[in-house]
Formats: C-alpha cells, sequence, structure tokens
C-alpha cells in the first residue's frame, strides 16, 4: 500500500498531466478549485486517472467532498485495497 | 402443410452514397447569452470550446432544415428523392408528437410512398439512422433510405441554466445509405444504460406540464460532470470496439467523427484512443455548439466540404447522449 507522501506524489504528476499546474504546488493543504485552478472538468479526469493509478473507486457523489489535495489523498488512503 | 413464407435477398454491402446538411442562419456568439448565465465568453470557451452557435428562425423549422440538409444529400448521391425506400429521422426537439415528422419530410422531398418514421435516441440518434439504414438494405426491406438527423434544440434550451444555455444549439444532417461494390459501413456497436435516465433529460412530462399553474415548456436539464466522465471514458472504450469489429485499428482511420457534445470531451477521447496525430478530428462544436442528433452528420460535411476529409477516406462516428445511449460504427466518406 502506498503512503500518504506517495499517494501525494503520484496525485501531483496527475495534476501536473491533467491540467498543466506544476507539481510541487500540489500540497496537502491546496485546493483544488480556488488554489490550484482546476476546474470541474478537469477534476474528473484527475479523477479517473487516480482511479486507475491507485486501484480505488471514487464514486461521483464523493467528488464534490474532495476539495483539497489532503482530501483527495486521505480517501484514497482510506479504500486502498489492503 | 402450411405454405412457406418467402425471403428477399438484400445487397452483400452498403456505403453511405451522399451527404448535406443545413446550419441555420443566425450565428450566436457567446457574448450573447453571458449576462443570462452570469457567466463570460472565457469561462465557456474553456469549459466546452465553444466559439458561437447557430440558433434557428421561425422558419427554420425542423421539417425545413431537414429538407434542405436532405435535397443537398440525394445530389451528392445522385439518387432521386423518388428512389428511397425509407426516411428516417432522428430528433427530439420536434414539437409536435404525432404524426412523424418524417412523414411530412419524405413528402416534401417527393418520396412517398417510402416508409417514414422517427427514432429517438437523442444525440446518438443519427449513428442509430446510419445502423438501421445500413441493416435494412442488407436484408432486402429497402434499397435506399435517407437517414436524418434534426434538432432546434433552442426551443427547448432554459436560457438562464448554467449547465446547458451555452451548450444546445440547431441545425441538420442528412445521409443516404444505399447497396456497395465493397463494404462501405461497419458493424454498429449500441447500446443504452436507463440506470443513467436521470443524468439528461426533459424537466418535465407533458402531464405533469399540464398540472402547473402556468404551463411552462419542459426544458433540457443535464448533470454537466457524470456526463463528461462517463462521455469521456466510456465512450471511448465504445468507439474502440467499433473499430475492432470493423477489423481496424487507430493505424487505418483517416477521420475521427465523434458526437459534438464538448471539445473537453472531444480531446479526452482523442487521448484516451491515442489517435496517431495524422487522423483528422471533427471540431465542428466550436462553432456549432451542440446541436444532438445533428452533430455528426453536421460534423463530417463541413469536413468534406472544406477538404480536411476527403471521399473513400475511412471514418469513426461515435455518438452517446440522453438514456443513456450510445452508437458507433466505422464508415467509409462519401
Amino acid at each position: 500500500m502506498a503512503s500518504t507522501e506517495e499517494i501525494r506524489s503520484g496525485l501531483a504528476d496527475i495534476v501536473n498531466e491533467v491540467a498543466g499546474i506544476p507539481a510541487d504546488e500540489v500540497q496537502l493543504d491546496k485546493s483544488f478549485i480556488d488554489d490550484l485552478d482546476v476546474d470541474s472538468l478537469s477534476m474528473v479526469e484527475v479523477v479517473v486517472a487516480a482511479e486507475e493509478t491507485f486501484g480505488v473507486k471514487i464514486p461521483d457523489d464523493e467528488v464534490k467532498n474532495l476539495k483539497t489535495v489532503g482530501d483527495a489523498v486521505a480517501f484514497i488512503e482510506s479504500n486502498q485495497a489492503a | 402443410m402450411a405454405a412457406s413464407i418467402k425471403t428477399v435477398d438484400g445487397a452483400r454491402h452498403t456505403r453511405i452514397l451522399g451527404m448535406g446538411s443545413y446550419r441555420p442562419s443566425r450565428v450566436v456568439p457567446n457574448s450573447e447569452l453571458v449576462d443570462a448565465i452570469q457567466s463570460s465568453d472565457e469561462w465557456i470557451r474553456t469549459r466546452s470550446g465553444i466559439i458561437e452557435r447557430r440558433f434557428s428562425e421561425d422558419h427554420e423549422t425542423v421539417q425545413m432544415m431537414s429538407v434542405e440538409s436532405s435535397r443537398k444529400a440525394l445530389a451528392h448521391a445522385e439518387i432521386d428523392p423518388a428512389q428511397l425506400d425509407c426516411v428516417v429521422v432522428a430528433t427530439v426537439s420536434h414539437l409536435m408528437q404525432t404524426p412523424a415528422v418524417a412523414t411530412l419530410i419524405s413528402d416534401e422531398l417527393g418520396s412517398t410512398p417510402a416508409a417514414a418514421f422517427d427514432i429517438s435516441a437523442a444525440c446518438a440518434g443519427f449513428c442509430h439512422g446510419v445502423g438501421l439504414a445500413s441493416d435494412m438494405v442488407r436484408s432486402g426491406s429497402a434499397k435506399y433510405v435517407l437517414a436524418i438527423g434534426v434538432e432546434r434544440l433552442s426551443e427547448i434550451t432554459d436560457p438562464t441554466d448554467r449547465g446547458t444555455a451555452f451548450i444546445f444549439a440547431d441545425g441538420a444532417g442528412a445521409a443516404v445509405i444505399g447497396p456497395s461494390e465493397v463494404e462501405g459501413i461497419g458493424p454498429v456497436v449500441w447500446g443504452a444504460d436507463g440506470s443513467k435516465y436521470d443524468y439528461i433529460r426533459q424537466k418535465q412530462s407533458w402531464s405533469d406540464v399540464l398540472k402547473m399553474e402556468k404551463a411552462l415548456m419542459p426544458h433540457l436539464r443535464m448533470d454537466g460532470n457524470p456526463v463528461f466522465r462517463w462521455a469521456s471514458f466510456e465512450m471511448a472504450k465504445i468507439a474502440s470496439e467499433a473499430l475492432d469489429r470493423a477489423g481496424i485499428t487507430v493505424d487505418d482511420l483517416d477521420v475521427f467523427v465523434p458526437h459534438q457534445a464538448n471539445m473537453r470531451i472531444i480531446d479526452a477521447m482523442a487521448r484516451t484512443l491515442k489517435l496517431p496525430e495524422r487522423v483528422v478530428i471533427a471540431r465542428d462544436v466550436a462553432y456549432q455548439g451542440n446541436t444532438s442528433a445533428a452533430s455528426v452528420p453536421l460534423a463530417a460535411d463541413a469536413l468534406l466540404r472544406s477538404g480536411e476529409a476527403k471521399s473513400g477516406d475511412i471514418a469513426l462516428f461515435v455518438a452517446f447522449g440522453a438514456g443513456l445511449s450510445y452508437a458507433a460504427q466505422v464508415v467509409t466518406l462519401p
């Protein structure tokens, strides 16, 4: 299972690829929409890529609760297959 | 002994013989729509890639736009309207429920007594029509079939709805399908998932409208994000399957004509499919908006007219929308 930092770093690479945000700006306290300027459609692409990378299911209803990078990392961490 | 029922032979191969389209006269830039949805030109362009769209004037009815696009398709195919055996019209925005608008279109074209009926498969309607038409020719129930995709969505779109007002638009496109020496229409890959019925739909049923204190047009509504996810990723798989069933790969493909829903969906699908750079991708949504059933024939016809695509090119059609329903096929462009 990936550690918190491994998940953050993997997610940062995905955000970089989808939205062109420098990976080192993707820190736990950052809001996707307000700080990183990731719009709702890019967020969907990030979620789909994260599902593949981390082997988790992130339902449509859950996506709106993932406001910060920390929210997403925590969700992935607690839903990864043991 | 009971009498035996005879069968008829159809054509071994089918193809699209001609295409035509009709773009309504009124050009509507983003600036005309932004006040009602407290948005901006930049926001609309970033979210959808749409720069402008066409809305029909009063005289540009579903019937009129269909007839205009069909005459061009028939001329392109060099087929006389009287030779048509069937007229199939895909639309969700002909606001006269019965009889089918296909009967009026066929009669105005001069195709009576060809069979004529409408199909309701929303944005996937035209690709359903092409699939049906090809099967009719193959089975011998028709020799020449006219498949039309036509919408006047401006009439059923709420100009104050931030999720749809800048997306939907009007237009028509048509294709004549008939027998061919070599195969020109691959197997259709189609389906529907009614569990996602609520994602895109008419807000209220007509019966519920009549119960309102003041009857209002039941507009279209859409859950943008789940639809974006389904369309961008699930539909790329359907497009891939259509290639597989036609026995070709992305390396054999010349043109990709996905339903013109949103530029972001088109880009995501193209990335997922790993299309080689030389494949021409239809991006008509920028100037035409999302015209539902009309979008694939409008976009394909535009590429043929501009010379970006040419007769004989192998194209992949994939369309998807309310239902949720979808259809895809590989075709040879006329």
